[in-house]
């Protein structure tokens, strides 16, 4: 459980920030410049807001008005940097010990868990300047955990990787997500990222959080105004695998309700909960069933609502059962439909949208 | 063989060099380490003029320094008169006082290597130690000071070779006395004042450039072997 809800800048730069966030992985998001950095430098310590009150798991870490302010060195966050940050002049052990041996802070995981988790067994003994980039990020993501932080803050670990490097690394944050139950404060603008890690959304723009709450709520109910740094708006559906078509390559992933959406190319097994991102812009509406058509996903769904977008753009918020989709069309040709909230329409996605980089296991537990 | 072999003059001279400048060198080292980092990290009122201070020595002419630790650390200066009544420490034509002035020379030339060593060390990897749990000292310790070591190792290198080789503010503060302030570079000065010296001269020059070709060469091993150390990349 993260509570966060701290006001001050940052030079001329002010930021209000106001989030709660239970267990699991929570993804700071927003477009640069929007204050990712400075929220989570004032979560770690490393500086001071001017007011308000940061707590992880009920321990109270700042308060302003109680005039609680915890020390960076007694914080106990394990913060990941972007650019890793480890030790040049010590060893792949040393780096991970660090917190041990200099900051005499206690074990509550063994190296050998924590180097079996990362997979870094081999590079116990090399110094950092001969990892890649890759390697250094989970050798740092090593050295946080065992540094038996509360909370850890992973503040861009992928950014300044290349996205073959950002493949090898996705799987252990996956793991390190299940398997050590540690809240994880992770920031990033690639929505792929958050889309695929995290149970709690924190938006920010502008300094500001503009919205919170379960990633796939956040998602569905975004202001389309909201600026995502680029980003398209989206929205995440989850589903169960039934079926896999082992012919064409394609596996069918069961809403609830009935729905299906047939996704090619995807390895997930049999039973697996899994996420599908699906863009705004890839969801065209038809007042009746289509046929005769190379789309293969047609689902049938309730508009809930209308949100005019700049521009000659509408933005159409449909139900499938209780999953939330979005739409992208022109004004004109909602006109031309006659949309209106309530009224019983069939969605179009093309499969080919759906690709892997989009989808992610989902949490059993939601 | 006996051109080899150091008359008693000549080793009393190196001797005493190489005590003067290892003292001069001990004392201000841990003094330049502080500095260096001071002006590196922190921003205080007097930062320049600090900066300019230390400088002096380099810019002054060398009479001028040795004269003002003559009025100041002197028998009769206040420094030298405090010390003297509060730990009985004497400067006065002692070889002491040529490692005050050794010291006091070298110095700009050890603070500023040592300065730009943590000037170039990213903060942010103090910050992460911080954020690991590790107190400031300890993270001086581990982290801050072994990164900057080559760059310290640099500057003690050239202070002593300085402090070797000093020459106008020792003979202004603690004139040339056989076996106490005749430091090499006194010594070959006297040779050189005279007559029939040019031997002593010669032999006492290429003592010298052996002492500074040897500090060198050895700097630069350690060097390599820290850099290797700190993993940056071999050459």
């Amino acid at each position: 459980m993260i509570e966060v809800d701290i006001k001050g800048r940052a030079g001329q730069f002010a930021v209000h920030a106001q989030f709660t966030a239970p267990q699991g992985v929570t993804s700071l998001f927003g477009p640069s410049g929007a204050g990712k950095s400075t929220v989570t430098r004032m979560i770690a310590g490393l500086l001071k807001p001017e007011e308000g009150r940061i707590a992880v798991n009920g321990e109270v870490l700042f308060d302003s008005a109680r005039g609680i302010d915890v020390s960076v060195q007694n914080r106990r966050i394990g913060h990941v940097f972007q650019d890793s940050r480890l030790f040049p002049h010590l060893s792949v052990k040393s780096n991970l010990t660090f917190a041990r041996w200099a900051g005499r802070r206690s074990a509550d995981r063994s190296l050998t868990e924590v180097v079996e988790l990362l997979g870094i067994g081999h590079l116990l003994n090399r110094k950092p300047g001969k990892l890649s980039g890759g390697e250094r990020q989970r050798v740092a993501i090593g050295r946080a955990l065992l540094s038996s932080p509360r909370l850890l803050i992973m503040d861009e670990p992928l950014a300044s990787l290349d996205q073959a490097r950002k493949a090898d690394i996705l799987p252990y944050l996956d793991r390190l997500r299940s398997e050590t139950g540690l809240p994880i404060l992770y920031v990033s603008h690639a929505m792929e990222e958050v889309a695929r890690l995290s149970q709690t959304l924190v938006i920010l723009s502008g300094g500001k959080t503009v919205a919170s709450g379960p990633v796939s709520e956040v998602l569905a109910s975004l202001d389309p105004g909201t600026d995502l740094g680029g980003e398209e708006t989206a929205a995440l559906l989850e589903g169960v695998v039934a079926h896999r078509d082992e012919q064409w390559d394609l596996v069918d992933v069961a809403l609830d309700e009935g729905a299906v959406i047939q996704v090619p190319g995807l390895p997930a097994s049999l039973g697996d909960r899994i996420r599908l991102r699906i863009p705004a812009r890839d969801v065209s509406i038809s007042l009746t069933r289509p046929s005769g058509i190379s789309v293969r996903n047609i689902l049938k769904a309730k508009v809930e609502a209308l949100r005019p977008l700049d521009g000659p753009y509408v933005e159409v918020v449909c139900k499938i059962g209780t999953q939330t989709l979005r739409s992208r069309i022109t004004r004109a040709s909602s006109a031309d439909l006659g949309l209106a909230p309530g009224q019983c329409v069939f969605l179009l996605i093309k499969s080919v949208t759906i690709d892997q980089g989009r989808v992610g296991p989902a949490f059993r537990e939601i | 063989m006996a051109f080899f072999e150091l008359h008693p003059q000549e080793w009393e001279a190196l001797s005493l060099s190489l005590k003067v400048a290892a003292t001069a060198l001990a004392v201000s080292l841990p003094l330049a380490v502080l500095t260096g980092y001071g002006l590196a990290r922190w921003r205080f009122p007097g930062h320049g003029l600090l900066n300019a201070l230390i400088h002096m020595p380099l810019v002054m002419p060398p009479v001028v320094t040795g004269f003002v630790l003559l009025l100041v650390f002197g028998p009769a200066g206040p420094a030298g008169q405090f010390l003297s009544k509060t730990f009985g420490l004497s400067f006065a034509f002692n070889w002491m006082g040529a490692a005050l002035a050794a010291g006091v020379m070298a110095f700009p030339l050890l603070v500023r290597p040592i300065r730009l060593a943590f000037e170039a060390i990213d903060p942010k990897l103090e910050e992460a130690a911080t954020s690991l749990g590790a107190p400031r000292l300890i993270t001086f310790a581990v982290v801050t000071f072994p990164l900057a070591l080559p760059g310290v190792l640099g500057g003690a290198v050239l202070a002593f070779a300085k402090a070797m080789g000093e020459f106008g503010a020792t003979i202004t503060f603690v004139s040339n006395i056989p076996g106490e302030t005749r430091t090499l570079a006194l010594a070959l000065y006297t040779a050189t004042q005279t007559p029939s010296g040019d031997v002593m001269a010669f032999r006492l020059t290429i003592i010298s450039a052996a002492v500074a070709l040897g500090a060198l060469l050895l700097s630069e091993l350690l060097a390599r072997h820290l850099r290797r150390r700190i993993g940056a990349a071999d050459d």
